[in-house]
């Protein structure tokens, strides 16, 4: 399965479920916005590795919320301590979604180390997160969606061929804060 | 009048913010403060693995509508710059960073005078407005501290020296 094409479905469920969306740098928040601008995105334009804690904390913070986060191989293993994090808060909902395509993908696709040994849904196990997936066809992500806790989804290597994202970061924000934090009527 | 410790100055200071949200490394001078934010139903708490982590959580909680601060020794500013650069900065997501600011007078542990010479240093060069108060002020500069955060939307830090946690008031 080719990322974009992940991508499409996660978007399709989380707009289904209601769901904010956080999408991690480079390519994946690219394709992210190539399938479907919608104000329940927030596209990460820095700080790499970051991605599952920015969902964790919007989802901590909004617990009647759905909170889906777009992470990657590469970004995860950068902060693997957020898997501790996430197996810890232990809240119902909060999906994290790893697209692993085994290489830094936005960068020349280098390998990383889940093209070899590592394997991230054993260490989100073993970090304790008690609902780990592993999907690697589009029929079983579709199934894998309505989940909390990580999902790993196998991915082909390769990026779309989609622009920048013509937002600035202000853009970004105001937009997916209109949504998630509206200006309450009393203030 | 009964004396108030420097741990319950900060957090008096953070509960008059109306700081609601928390995410903490520890630091030996924290642990007083950290645990009157464990003890509070109305501020949330996440201990973190490494303070860049815990930058992302508060911003997504502050995305969330949530008043977040970060507590945490000064050795995880450095941790936690590109962050503080390429996340609060970029999207101009306020932070209140309460720091135990260590490796000064009175430091036994030689490893900690490195990163707290550099610690005001790094704070100015990345344009973080940055208080130190005496524990008499801290309660005024703690809620002021994130006044300015939230208004500036910028991180903003207060440094609380060796010195600072010795003295009662």
């Amino acid at each position: 399965m080719r990322r974009i094409e992940a991508i499409t479905i996660i978007t399709r469920e989380a707009e289904s479920q209601g769901a904010l969306l956080v999408g991690n740098i480079g390519y994946p928040s690219r394709e992210l916005y190539a399938v479907g601008d919608r104000p329940n995105n927030f596209y990460m334009l820095g700080s790499m590795g970051l991605a599952s804690s920015i969902g964790l904390g919007l989802a901590l913070a909004l617990p009647k919320r759905r909170v889906i986060a777009i992470d990657g191989d590469g970004s995860v293993l950068m902060n693997l301590g957020s898997l501790a994090t996430i197996a810890d808060q232990a809240n119902e909902n909060y999906l994290l979604v790893i697209l692993d395509n085994g290489c830094y993908g936005s960068t020349g696709s280098q390998p990383t180390c889940t093209s070899r040994r590592s394997d991230l849904a054993a260490v989100a196990s073993g970090a304790g997160v008690s609902e780990v997936k592993v999907a690697t066809t589009a029929s079983e992500v579709q199934s894998c969606m309505k989940g909390k806790g990580v999902l790993v989804i196998k991915v082909e290597i390769g990026n779309a061929e989609v622009g920048v994202i013509p937002l600035s970061p202000e853009e970004i924000m105001g937009k997916f804060m209109a949504i998630s934090a509206p200006p309450s009527p009393s203030s | 009048m009964k004396e108030m410790s420097p741990s319950e100055a900060v957090y008096n200071g953070m509960k008059g913010a109306g700081i609601d949200f928390v995410v903490s490394v520890p630091c030996v001078n924290l642990q007083e403060l950290i645990h009157l934010v464990d003890l509070d139903p109305k501020i949330g708490h996440v201990p973190v693995t490494r303070e860049e982590e815990g930058v992302g959580i508060a911003a997504g909680a502050y995305m969330g509508g949530k008043r977040a601060a970060l507590l945490m020794q000064n050795s995880g500013l450095g941790n936690s710059i590109n962050a503080l650069a390429s996340l609060n900065g970029l999207y101009k997501i306020p932070l209140l960073m309460i720091i135990s600011h260590r490796g000064g007078e009175g430091e036994t542990i030689a490893g900690q005078v490195p990163m707290g010479r550099l610690t005001p240093k790094l704070l100015d060069v990345m344009d973080i407005p940055r208080f130190s108060p005496s524990p008499e002020e801290a309660e005024e500069i703690v809620a002021r501290a994130w006044e300015l955060a939230h208004g500036g939307r910028t991180p903003t830090a207060v440094l609380l020296d060796i010195e600072f946690w010795r003295s009662l008031r």
